[in-house]
């Protein structure tokens, strides 16, 4: 045992204060241990939101000491400031309550920007045969763990500004289908991102490269996608 | 207009490509003539005793014009309220303002 840990959480909507509560440090302390067990012992009211605790689900992300992170895998030690750790919900979605936010803007937008795979038979009557080596199918790889956490949508300005914006994640996983052989309507996947709200909109900043829990590169698939769109307009597709 | 973002998006950046030379050129006209000492009428002398100044410059204007009020027009819809039509009108008018004048000093040097 360590001492004592200033832990600083907000509590409310958008209007609230942060609230200070004193937890023992442990070693290998997560932030998300800190906000279980400010819930468990100290504040049974607090709202917070999490599921696996291994960094599958995507549940836990907050803001923490301003910087969005998934909570469960962000270890007490790498972000304490002179003993404290200020958590707040993520940044540029409603927050339900405390540290929950809703999440429902942020999935809409994967909707939106048709994140969805569409295939080419309603019955599949064979099994496509896609080499692991093939050029676009890495392209896919390296953008398909996403786990909807929307520490990206959280870190991005241009949401900030742009309220209708698709976002980092909703965009990367159009990528993901635009990549995919097998997905059979690549025109309507680039018209879903080419609006106003689409991918032209991004300003290549990188804040989501930046903070993706996961090691994405949603500027990457996002230039792939401004790339593909403007080749299709130009060529009267779109 | 259909896809009127992305028509501008893509403006922007075949402008930008415009640009990026001719920005280079007229810094070293800077240069080159201010280093030398040139005066005005020895400047006018060299700008109109060929096409290829003015045609230069008038590319640079038109190319400025277009890169400047799309711009413009990016900043003010993330930065501001102001989204609807009347914005359109006004990114179009600053961009006809920029190409009177540009194209008015170009006149001049021709």
């Amino acid at each position: 045992m360590a001492g004592m840990l200033k832990v600083e959480i907000w509590r409310g909507t958008e209007e609230g204060r942060y609230e200070t509560y004193e937890v023992p440090s442990q070693p290998s302390q997560t932030v998300l241990d800190l906000v279980t067990f400010v819930q468990r012992k100290l504040d049974p009211s607090l709202a917070y939101r999490f599921a696996c605790r291994v960094g599958v689900c995507g549940s836990c992300a907050m803001t923490v000491n301003d910087t969005p992170r998934w909570t469960c895998r962000t270890h007490v030690q790498k972000v304490v400031e002179r003993g404290r750790v200020r958590i707040a919900p993520l940044r540029n979605l409603p927050i339900v309550k405390d540290l929950a936010t809703d999440m429902v803007p942020f999935f809409d937008k994967g909707q939106e920007a048709k994140g969805r795979f569409i295939p080419s038979d309603a019955a599949a009557t064979s099994v496509a045969e896609i080499s692991p080596e093939d050029p676009k199918r890495k392209e896919a790889d390296a953008a398909i763990e996403c786990i909807g956490c929307a520490v990206c949508y959280a870190a991005c300005d241009v949401v900030s500004w742009r309220p209708e914006y698709l976002g980092p994640a909703a965009l990367n996983r159009a990528w993901t289908l635009v990549s995919d052989a097998r997905d059979s309507d690549r025109i309507g996947h680039l018209q879903a991102v080419a609006d106003d709200a689409g991918c032209h909109a991004c300003h290549g900043h990188q804040n989501c490269v930046e903070h993706c829990p996961v090691g994405i590169n949603p500027t990457r698939s996002i230039s792939g996608l401004k790339r593909l769109v403007l080749m299709a307009a130009v060529r009267g597709r779109l | 207009m259909k896809r009127l973002e992305l028509w501008l998006y893509i403006a922007q950046r075949a402008s930008a490509l415009v640009l990026a030379p001719l920005v280079l050129l007229h810094l070293g006209v800077i240069l080159y003539a201010v280093a030398g000492g040139l005066s005005a009428s020895e400047i006018l002398g060299r700008t109109r005793s060929t096409w290829m100044w003015p045609a230069a410059y008038g590319l640079f204007v038109v190319a400025a014009a277009v890169h400047a009020a799309i711009g413009l027009r990016v900043v003010l819809r993330e930065w501001t309220s102001w989204r609807d039509r009347s914005l359109d009108l006004a990114t179009l008018g600053i961009g006809l303002v920029l190409l009177l004048l540009g194209l008015r000093a170009v006149q001049a040097i021709a």
